[in-house]
C-alpha cells in the first residue's frame, strides 16, 4: 500500500519509512508561522514553557497583516508585542510594515516556503503552500507557541481525497471558480481532518497564482492541507524566488484515497458562493435575480495576487464603478503592489473610480477598510462568506473571482465579464 | 476537571469560528474580555444566560474557519464545562485539547439532545448522560496521546513536564 504525497513528506519529516492515515506523529517543522491576531496569545504561551527562546531564529515567520497599519489602540498593543518578541529573539523574518504583505501571498514570494517543507502557521489559509508541493497547515496559538520552542508538532496522518484536472478552463474562469466549484460539489466539511491531493495534466493550464488561490481555500472545504504536484512552473517559480534547498514528493502509484473526483476544467463557469457558506455556490448562468450590491472586494491572501489585479484591471479598463458603489483594491504585497503600479494597473483601478490600499487582510475578516452595514451586499474575493464575517449579522458576502467582482463593480449587481 | 454536568445550548451544523468570536473583537486576547462576546453572532443571549458548568451541543462541523484559539478560549472563559458535537473541524478540534477545553464527538448525543436538558459527562469514559431524558450515549474517547494533554490541562504543562 503505497503513500499520498501528503504522507510521504510527513513521513521524512517524523523519520519514518512509511506512515498510514490514522498514525499519531511527530514532525519536524520547516517554519512556523504567525500574524498580529494569534502571535501574542503564542507568545503568552511560549512564556509559560520552560525554554530558552525559539528553536531557530531563521525558521519562524511573524507578519503583522491583519489589523495593520494599526487599525486602533489594543491593536497597536497587539503589534508591539509581537514586534518586541521578534527584536528579542532575533527573528529574521519579522516584517514590518512597509516591508510586509498579507502573510500567505508574502512568505512564498520571500522563498521560505518551498516543495517538501512542513509548515505550520496560527493562521487557517497557511495550506495556501500546498501549491508549491509543501505539506502546510493551519494552527492555533498553542500549536503555534509549542513550533516556536521545539521545531515539532504533532500530527494525525491525513486520509486523502484526489481531485484530477484535466482539461483548461475557459476565458475568465480561474482558480477561484475551479475551488469554489469543489467546495460547492463536496461541502464545507467534504474534505474534513483529510488532504486534498490536486493531480492531472490539467495542472499544466494553470498559473502558479491560480493554484495558490486552490490550495489556499482547502480549508474551506474543512481539508487538513491542499497540495499540488511539483511541475516545471512550480520549480521555475522557487527557483526565482528563493535560494532554499527544495525537495520534491511524488504520490506513490498504489497510495490510497478516500475518494477520487475527476474535474473537467474546460466545462466549469465562472462561480459565486452565496451567503452564508463557501458550499453555497452557483454558476453565475443559474443567477437568475438581480442582485444589487454595496461593495466590492478585490484582493485577501486568496485572490490579492498579481494575476488577480491584471485580470481586475482588464475587466475595468476604459470603464467606471457603478454610481454608490465601493470598490476596494489590495495588492496583497508591497511587491504586488509595486509591479501593478509599474504595469499601469493602479492607474487603471483609479480612473475606474476604485480605491487602492496598502496590502491588509482587513476587510475579509470585519475588521476594517469596508466594513458593511445592515443590509449591506458584498462581492467580494476573499474566503468566507459566514454571518457578520465582514460587518453586520445582517450583511451579506457573495465570493467570487477577481474577474467576476470587477465585472460586478461596474454593472452594480452581480455580473460576469 | 474528570466530568462535567449542565444545562445545554444548542446549536446546528457549521457553526464557524466569526459567529463564536466575531473579529471585530479580535483586537483583545483576554479570556474574559473575549468571553463578553462569546456566540455572539448566532445567539445574543448566550452570554446573558450561560452558567458555570453548561454544556454547548452541536451538530456537524463545529468551530470551522479561521484557527482563531480565541474560539475555544471565549468558550472556556464563559464558563462553558464541555461541548459535544457530530463533529468538529480540525483546527478547533487541536485548539480545544491544546487549552485544555474538554469536547467529545457524538452524533447520537448530537441527535438525541435538546437544547435546556440536563447533560452530565464522563471525561474517562466518554459517556454522555441526558439526565431530562434519561438517555445515554458513548462518546467517542480520546487516542492516548491526547489524554496525556487533556490530562496535563493543555499543551504547554504537557511539554513543561515532559522537560
Amino acid at each position: 500500500m503505497g503513500m499520498t504525497m501528503t504522507q510521504k513528506i510527513l513521513a521524512a519529516h517524523a523519520g519514518l519509512e512509511k506512515v498510514e492515515a490514522g498514525q499519531l506523529i511527530e514532525a519536524d517543522l520547516d517554519l512556523v508561522l504567525g500574524n498580529d491576531i494569534t502571535s501574542p496569545v503564542a507568545i503568552k504561551e511560549m512564556e509559560k514553557m520552560n525554554v530558552n527562546g525559539v528553536f531557530h531564529k531563521d525558521k519562524i515567520a511573524l507578519v503583522p497583516d491583519h489589523f495593520v497599519p494599526n487599525k486602533d489602540i489594543k491593536s497597536a498593543e497587539h503589534c508591539k508585542c509581537v514586534r518586541e518578541f521578534a527584536y528579542r529573539n532575533e527573528i529574521t523574518n519579522y516584517f514590518e510594515v512597509g516591508e510586509m504583505g498579507i502573510e500567505h501571498a508574502l512568505l512564498p514570494e520571500k522563498g521560505l516556503t518551498v516543495a517538501g517543507d512542513v509548515i505550520i502557521g496560527a493562521d487557517s489559509h497557511t495550506c495556501t503552500y500546498g501549491a508549491l508541493g509543501a505539506f502546510s497547515t493551519g494552527v492555533g496559538s498553542t500549536d503555534m507557541a509549542a513550533g516556536m520552542a521545539t521545531g515539532k508538532a504533532w500530527f494525525k496522518v491525513p486520509g486523502a481525497i484526489k481531485f484530477n484536472l484535466v482539461g483548461k478552463p475557459a476565458p475568465w474562469v480561474s482558480g477561484k471558480d475551479i475551488i469554489l466549484h469543489i467546495i460547492g460539489m463536496i461541502g464545507v466539511d467534504g474534505a474534513l481532518y483529510k488532504s486534498m491531493e490536486f493531480a492531472g495534466e490539467g495542472i499544466r493550464n494553470l498559473t502558479m497564482d491560480d493554484r495558490f488561490t486552490i490550495a489556499n481555500m482547502a480549508i474551506e472545504a474543512g481539508g487538513k492541507n491542499g497540495i499540488f504536484p511539483v511541475d516545471d512552473a512550480a520549480v521555475a517559480y522557487m527557483k526565482e524566488h528563493s535560494q532554499k534547498e527544495y525537495t520534491i514528493y511524488e504520490a506513490d502509484e498504489d497510495a490510497v484515497y478516500d475518494e477520487e473526483y475527476t474535474i473537467d476544467l474546460g466545462a466549469l463557469r465562472p462561480t459565486v458562493a452565496f451567503p452564508h457558506l463557501p458550499e453555497n455556490t452557483k454558476t453565475v448562468d443559474e443567477i437568475e435575480e438581480d442582485l444589487r450590491i454595496d461593495q466590492v472586494v478585490i484582493g485577501s491572501c486568496t485572490n490579492g495576487r498579481l494575476d488577480d489585479l491584471r485580470i481586475a484591471a482588464k475587466v475595468l479598463a476604459g470603464k467606471h464603478v457603478a454610481k454608490g458603489i465601493r470598490c476596494i483594491v489590495i495588492p496583497a504585497t508591497q511587491a504586488i503592489y509595486m509591479q501593478a503600479m509599474e504595469e499601469g494597473l493602479l492607474k487603471t483601478f483609479i480612473e475606474a473610480g476604485a480605491v487602492v490600499s496598502t496590502p491588509t487582510c482587513g476587510p475579509c475578516l470585519g475588521g476594517y477598510m469596508g466594513i458593511l452595514a445592515e443590509g449591506e451586499r458584498c462581492v467580494s474575493t476573499t474566503n468566507r462568506n459566514f454571518v457578520g464575517r465582514m460587518g453586520h449579522v445582517n450583511s451579506e458576502i457573495y465570493l467570487a473571482s477577481p474577474a467576476v467582482a470587477a465585472a460586478s463593480a461596474v454593472a452594480g449587481k452581480i455580473a460576469c465579464p | 476537571m474528570k466530568s462535567a454536568k449542565g444545562t445545554v445550548f444548542k446549536y446546528g451544523d457549521n457553526v464557524d469560528t466569526d459567529v463564536i468570536i466575531p473579529a471585530r473583537y479580535l483586537n483583545s486576547s483576554d479570556p474574559a474580555e473575549l468571553a463578553l462576546h462569546c456566540m455572539e453572532d448566532i445567539d445574543k443571549e448566550f452570554v446573558h444566560r450561560v452558567k458555570a458548568g453548561d454544556i454547548i451541543v452541536a451538530d456537524k462541523n463545529f468551530g470551522c474557519g479561521s484557527s482563531r484559539e480565541h474560539a475555544p478560549i471565549a468558550i472556556k472563559a464563559a464558563g462553558v464545562s464541555c461541548v459535544i458535537a457530530e463533529t468538529f473541524a480540525r483546527i478547533f478540534y487541536r485548539n480545544a485539547i491544546n487549552i485544555g477545553l474538554p469536547i467529545i464527538e457524538c452524533p447520537e448525543a448530537s441527535r438525541g439532545i435538546e437544547a435546556g436538558d440536563e447533560v452530565e459527562v464522563d471525561f474517562d469514559s466518554g459517556v454522555i448522560k441526558n439526565v431530562t431524558k434519561g438517555t445515554q450515549f458513548q462518546g467517542q474517547a480520546f487516542p492516548e496521546f491526547m489524554q496525556k494533554i487533556i490530562a496535563a490541562e493543555g499543551l504547554v504543562n504537557y511539554i513543561n513536564q515532559k522537560k
